[in-house]
């Protein structure tokens, strides 16, 4: 009941003192290794000639929140502009081993265990602040996941507005119908960060998911 | 061997979701995986994750989680029975299973079935 008083006084009062509405914050949420930040670049070279920040095979690669402030993004006749955050893939578990197995020596793999740890506390963190959410999620793997629910009940309970981006439609396993089967109170696109599959379908979704 | 818990909300419903999250993990940390009467909230549900990430040693390597719950109809009265039931009762629905991410490899999840992969010394089982 507290959260919930205190977030509806968050929304009212997002005005700075001189007028206009703060800043649309718009965060880039999921799973490790879904996208988020492949399309966090796509996003940030289509519309800033910019890219947001490193992209790797071995999970946790972003392991702080990255922003970039004033994007601004057109889709026929509509247009929406944000500051996008590109936040660490959300995990329920992290051990070291695993990135000793990608190729990593031991003392650098128990430091990004633990920066990545820091991460997934800093992500769930940031989502108080968040006015709009994408989650990215990988279409080729189940979505059944509990970390899926958590991020997108969250999300519910906090009224926040959700685009769900199926990501790598470029591969063969991919099924986005899964994914809106499991969530089918939001819209699902299909999209490839990597790629740019059907990016402009991506945009136009974007676009109108503040209204 | 693998032990599992039986924790019913009776037990839990009182707890605010500090020590309720504080409970579970003890229980997970001591390699026993648990079976939750119902669910967490969701806020509750990133607090574990949150206090796991916290407890991440080179011993302690996280949880798998998963809940299953059954499908609410969408119909007024019925959303409104449950509510009144939750509000009074807890979340008594469905169950949740959870454990020590060096015993449970990986939780599949359909909507009405889990599959629980353990692994042993002879590997996946």
């Amino acid at each position: 009941m507290f959260d919930d008083l205190k977030n509806f006084f968050a929304k009212l009062f997002a005005f700075d003192l001189f007028g206009g509405k703060k800043k649309l914050k718009l965060g880039l949420y999921g799973p490790p290794n879904a996208g988020k930040t492949s399309l966090a670049n796509r996003i940030c070279q289509d519309w800033l000639g910019e890219e947001m920040g490193a992209v790797s095979k071995v999970p946790h690669e972003t392991r702080h929140v990255q922003e970039k402030e004033k994007v601004t993004v057109e889709s026929g006749k509509k247009k929406l502009t944000f500051n996008l955050a590109d936040t660490p893939g959300i995990a329920t578990k992290i051990d070291y081993e695993d990135f000793i197995k990608k190729g990593m020596k031991k003392k650098e793999a128990q430091e990004r265990a633990k920066e990545a740890t820091k991460g997934i506390i800093e992500s769930i963190k940031w989502l108080d602040d968040m006015d709009a959410v994408i989650i990215v999620l990988d279409s080729t793997i189940d979505p059944y996941s509990q970390v899926n629910i958590t991020i997108i009940g969250n999300l519910a309970a906090r009224d926040i507005p959700v685009l769900i981006a199926a990501n790598k439609v470029d591969l063969k396993k991919s099924d986005i119908k899964k994914i809106e089967a499991a969530f089918p109170q939001y819209p699902v696109i299909g999209v490839s960060a990597e790629y740019g599959d059907n990016v402009e379908g991506f945009y136009e979704e974007l676009t109108g998911l503040m209204k | 061997m693998l032990t599992l818990q039986y924790v019913p909300s009776d037990e839990l419903i009182n707890l605010d979701s500090e020590r309720k999250v504080g409970k579970l993990l003890k229980i997970i940390k001591q390699d026993k995986i648990v079976l939750m009467e119902g669910r967490l909230s969701s806020k509750e549900e990133a607090e574990l994750i949150e206090k796991t990430m916290e407890e991440i040693d080179r011993k302690f390597k996280g949880i798998e989680i998963a809940s299953l719950e059954p499908q609410i109809k969408k119909d007024f009265a019925s959303v409104l029975r449950d509510s009144i039931f939750k509000m009074f009762f807890g979340n008594k629905r469905g169950m949740t299973v959870m454990g020590p991410a060096n015993i449970i490899k990986e939780i599949k999840k359909d909507p009405n079935k889990l599959q629980l992969y353990t692994s042993n010394r002879r590997g996946r089982k």
